[in-house]
């Protein structure tokens, strides 16, 4: 059962196969127009929280896409009962260096975003919606201008609306950064209170990832059965991963959630053979070796096996040539020069971390990362610790050799690592 | 009603003060910063806990319900 009735008699039907979401991305800009007769009219919003728009998010069985995979009704309904008028705000900060897919939506589907950040402003009784993307994101910010002002000409929506481009810090898209920049502070993470108790203006805030608003606009538009008819009956629908690395076809692929990672990697044009380890959830993920990688499943539960999750649906193929060691300890050094510097365990920590990386690289027996975990206000310092410990495990190949003091096959480097952001924090 | 201890990472110094007044549930790490154990607080170490929660020069350290 669908939540808004579609009254358009142009109306397309729902889609039947996938690409979903990409299926408005398709490369060229996509009018308002041209958008409502694909997805259809949004319902209007209320001055209190409409909940059979939460009922049908929960039916639906959507969990949040930047990472968390929390489940986005329970946080809608906290929200929505919080005391105070509710705030939300569309993340789409996407500071992790290999991901896109974000951009992507940005960039191509803006409105499909906008329809999902109002309908979650009417789920959740809140009348301002804040879309955030990274300041340097030039094609996304432009193309959500440009979206942003055909609305207010074609569609003025009841709430307001605005979009403000963050800082590109690898932590600034954290949400309760994002609450303190908007607060005019430092996008650094805080500690609780979290944004759904008390965020933007100590109102309850609604955080949630751009691709995830935009799955509730066609969950809204389609129903959740609709929705559940791709995935696994715990993690339903589809979901996006940016695939790069050894593959031909490096992009955005849009997959049924529990999607085999070889038939991905197959897809993507990744040459048998040729992979020594596949990176799945980014720079908070872990490490496959080829031969976990061929048989594993893109879902929480089917990369749990494995120590790790689909975190923002980053996927890169490592290939035979690049050595997992060096990459490691590039990716630590990057993170160590990621942190906001708040929290001791992280500061000094994570150089720590660092250093140990660099030593293995440098032919030295790893050390274990313990005193780093679970005491940071954010979780980069746990994200750090579990990647370098998945590198370890998954390249003991690569450190033996180290150790050996062997010289490594070639020093391509693989893994994307944006240069170090001279932007302030604010 | 039983209390736990937590440490707040952004406002933490590195003082050390809790450690040295609550070894029974606080350690330092290499760099100086507090290792706090969780658990719930006995009867028998309250008087300690406030001890050290009230001399933290930056009031990083709580007593609070779980």
């Amino acid at each position: 059962m669908s939540v808004a009735a579609p009254t358009l008699g142009t109306a397309a039907p729902a889609p039947e196969h996938l690409p979903r979401l990409l299926a408005e991305a398709d490369g060229s800009w996509v009018s308002l127009s041209e958008h409502r007769r694909r997805a259809g009219p949004i319902p209007k919003v209320k001055r209190q929280p409409t909940i059979p728009i939460i009922d049908a998010i929960a039916r639906a069985g959507l969990r949040g896409k930047g990472g968390g995979a929390f489940p986005t009704a329970r946080k809608m309904e906290v929200v929505a009962a919080g005391s105070g008028r509710p705030i939300v705000l569309a993340n789409g900060a996407e500071g992790e260096p290999a991901s896109a897919k974000d951009k992507l939506l940005l960039t191509r589907a803006p409105h499909l975003v906008l329809d999902g950040a109002l309908i979650a402003a009417a789920a959740v009784g809140a009348r301002e919606v804040v879309v955030c993307v990274d300041r340097h994101a030039d094609h996304a910010l432009d193309s959500m201008r440009r979206a942003l002002s055909e609305r207010m000409a074609l569609e003025p929506p009841s709430v307001s609306v605005r979009l403000v481009g963050v800082p590109s810090h690898y932590v600034s898209g954290e949400e309760t950064a994002l609450v303190r920049w908007l607060n005019g502070g430092e996008a650094k993470p805080t500690t609780p209170p979290k944004p759904y108790e008390s965020g933007v203006g100590r109102r309850p805030t609604l955080v949630d990832n751009v691709e995830t608003l935009a799955h509730v606009a066609q969950i809204v538009r389609w129903g959740p059965a609709w929705f559940r008819s791709f995935g696994t009956s715990a993690e339903p629908g589809s979901t996006l991963l940016t695939v790069s690395g050894a593959v031909a076809r490096p992009g955005v692929y849009e997959v049924p959630v529990g999607a085999s990672l070889g038939r991905v990697l197959e897809r993507a044009g990744a040459a048998d053979g040729d992979l020594s380890a596949v990176l799945v959830g980014g720079y908070f993920g872990s490490w496959l070796t080829a031969d976990q990688a061929s048989s594993a499943h893109l879902s929480c539960s089917g990369l749990a096996r494995h120590g790790g999750g689909l975190g923002c649906g980053v996927v890169v193929a490592l290939p035979r040539k690049a050595c997992g060691v060096v990459e490691a300890a590039r990716v630590v050094s990057w993170l160590a020069a990621s942190t906001a510097g708040q929290c001791g365990s992280c500061a000094h920590g994570l150089a720590s971390l660092s250093e140990a990386a660099g030593a293995v690289a440098r032919g030295r027996a790893p050390r274990d990362a313990d005193q780093i975990e679970g005491r940071g206000a954010c979780r980069l310092p746990d994200g750090a610790a579990r990647f370098l410990r998945s590198a370890l495990t998954t390249f003991h190949h690569d450190v033996d050799r180290h150790l050996r003091g062997a010289h490594c096959p070639d020093q391509r480097h693989v893994l994307p690592l944006p240069n170090p952001v001279r932007d302030g924090w604010r | 009603m039983s209390l736990r201890l937590r440490v707040d990472p952004i406002v933490c110094d590195a003082h050390g003060v809790c450690a040295e007044l609550f070894p029974e549930r606080v350690s330092l790490d290499d760099w100086g910063y507090p290792i706090v154990d969780s658990d719930p607080i006995g009867r028998d170490l309250l008087d300690d806990a406030r001890r050290a929660v009230a001399a933290c020069p930056v009031l990083a350290l709580r007593l609070e319900e779980p």
